[in-house]
């Protein structure tokens, strides 16, 4: 099943709608870091909110997203984990190690705009957006 | 059928097997018609004994004498009948009375020994001219009272481990709560020991409490904790990262030197959790996190001008 990819602003938002195969993870994975690079974006959103199990392969893939996309020059943040796949993960000692996760969208947004201030600092102060 | 059995009580004195059972149901039921008969005096001389052996302390004379009674009855009523439920289901109603008292097992299997004595005493004093009927009907009265000994201890102990039990099931309840102190602030204090169910439960309340409130940092407190295996210490280190995927940053305060050893000797990666001294300290540093992030367009910036590009 196809990932919607959407844009808001400087940022992509993938949202997850439903259980993935591998074969559709590593789909979003390869449509999310080109798509990084065609529209120039400071941040990436993946939204695993509707998922209720995340096998390794999953988490995988979203490191590799991470990592990938931070190498094309945006930040990445992982939203809305579910209490019980977090504790579940964290058993399976797959612990999203270097990656950023937040709670919901919203903060998702928040984290992304602080991390992109941070960095255009030097260059071009902006003046501070709403939520910090 | 009552008297018949009385009549071949009588009629075979010899020692065959079927024919002592039979003239030992008769003996026992001459010994219950002389519990009746004595019931008042007997009776007396129970409850007079429990005060004299200071057993039953928490109870006034009148209650003691009032459940002496009834006691007795069910304890008479036990020998004739030979069942045991009425008997069960008193001491049952009894330990429900007499446990929130602070009556001791001691003291209950005290005063049925006591009945017991009591009982046995006055056989010997109505039989003592003949001694060979004296051995028949003991024979006859102490398996039973021994038993009825044991089913109102072991009622009375059951009925202690259930309220055990239940107290357990309330304190678990009871010692996990979330507290929000400020927006986005939790602080969850442990107290107690933490055992691995205990442990659990803790971890789902606060990812539970962490996704409700919109939590940024959670203080977990742990000074009432003196000791924690490395299973739960482990579970702890889990919570804290599972804590990190929905986005909060997790400071442990007030860790024993115990468990600080634990943590060491199972080799936990410190540099992932945030520890600080005491729960004022770890409060202290929450609210500098949560400042950071509220605002961190110059503070952070001057702070750590490294983290920008």
């Amino acid at each position: 099943m196809e990932v919607p990819i959407l844009r808001q602003g400087q940022y992509l938002i993938a949202s997850i709608q439903s259980a993935l195969t591998d074969a559709d993870l590593s789909h979003l994975r390869e449509a999310l870091i080109a798509q990084v690079g065609r529209s120039r974006c400071r941040g990436v959103i993946v939204d695993v909110t509707a998922l209720d199990v995340m096998d390794s392969f999953a988490v995988r893939t979203l490191r590799d997203i991470a990592h990938m996309a931070r190498l094309r020059g945006a930040e990445t943040v992982i939203v809305g984990i579910q209490p019980d796949v977090a504790f579940a993960m964290v058993q399976l000692g797959l612990t999203l190690k270097g990656v950023a996760t937040v709670l919901d969208l919203e903060e998702g947004l928040a984290f992304l705009n602080r991390r992109t201030e941070e960095r255009t600092f030097e260059t071009k102060p902006k003046k501070p957006s709403g939520r910090g | 059928m009552v008297d018949n059995r009385k009549g071949m009580s009588v009629s075979t004195r010899a020692s065959e097997a079927p024919a002592l059972s039979e003239s030992s149901a008769g003996l026992l039921r001459e010994l219950v018609a002389h519990l009746r008969q004595n019931r008042t005096q007997l009776r007396e001389e129970w409850a007079r004994r429990i005060t004299r052996a200071e057993l039953l302390t928490a109870m006034t004379e009148e209650e003691i004498f009032a459940e002496a009674t009834a006691v007795y009855d069910n304890y008479v009523e036990a020998l004739e009948t030979g069942t045991f439920e009425a008997l069960q289901a008193y001491s049952r109603r009894l330990s429900e009375r007499i446990i929130p008292r602070g009556v001791e097992t001691d003291e209950v299997v005290g005063i049925v020994l006591l009945l017991r004595d009591v009982l046995a005493r006055s056989l010997f004093n109505k039989y003592q001219d003949n001694v060979e009927k004296l051995n028949r009907i003991l024979d006859s009265y102490e398996p039973a009272a021994n038993r009825i000994a044991n089913t109102v201890a072991v009622g009375f102990v059951e009925e202690r481990e259930r309220i055990i039990r239940q107290q357990q099931e309330a304190i678990r309840e009871l010692s996990t709560p979330v507290l929000q102190v400020r927006e986005r602030l939790l602080i969850l204090p442990i107290i107690g020991v933490i055992d691995p169910q205990r442990a659990r439960q803790l971890t789902e309340q606060l990812l539970r409490a962490i996704r409700a409130n919109r939590a940024k940092v959670v203080v977990i407190d742990v000074t009432g904790v003196a000791a924690m295996d490395s299973g739960v210490a482990n579970h702890l280190v889990q919570t804290v990262e599972a804590s990190r995927l929905l986005g909060a940053t997790v400071i442990v305060t007030g860790l024993s030197p115990e468990i600080a050893q634990t943590l060491v000797t199972i080799g936990v990666d410190l540099s992932e959790m945030a520890t600080v001294g005491d729960l004022q300290g770890g409060i202290e540093e929450a609210e500098r996190l949560l400042a950071d992030r509220a605002a961190p367009t110059t503070q952070v910036r001057e702070i750590a001008p490294e983290s920008t590009r």
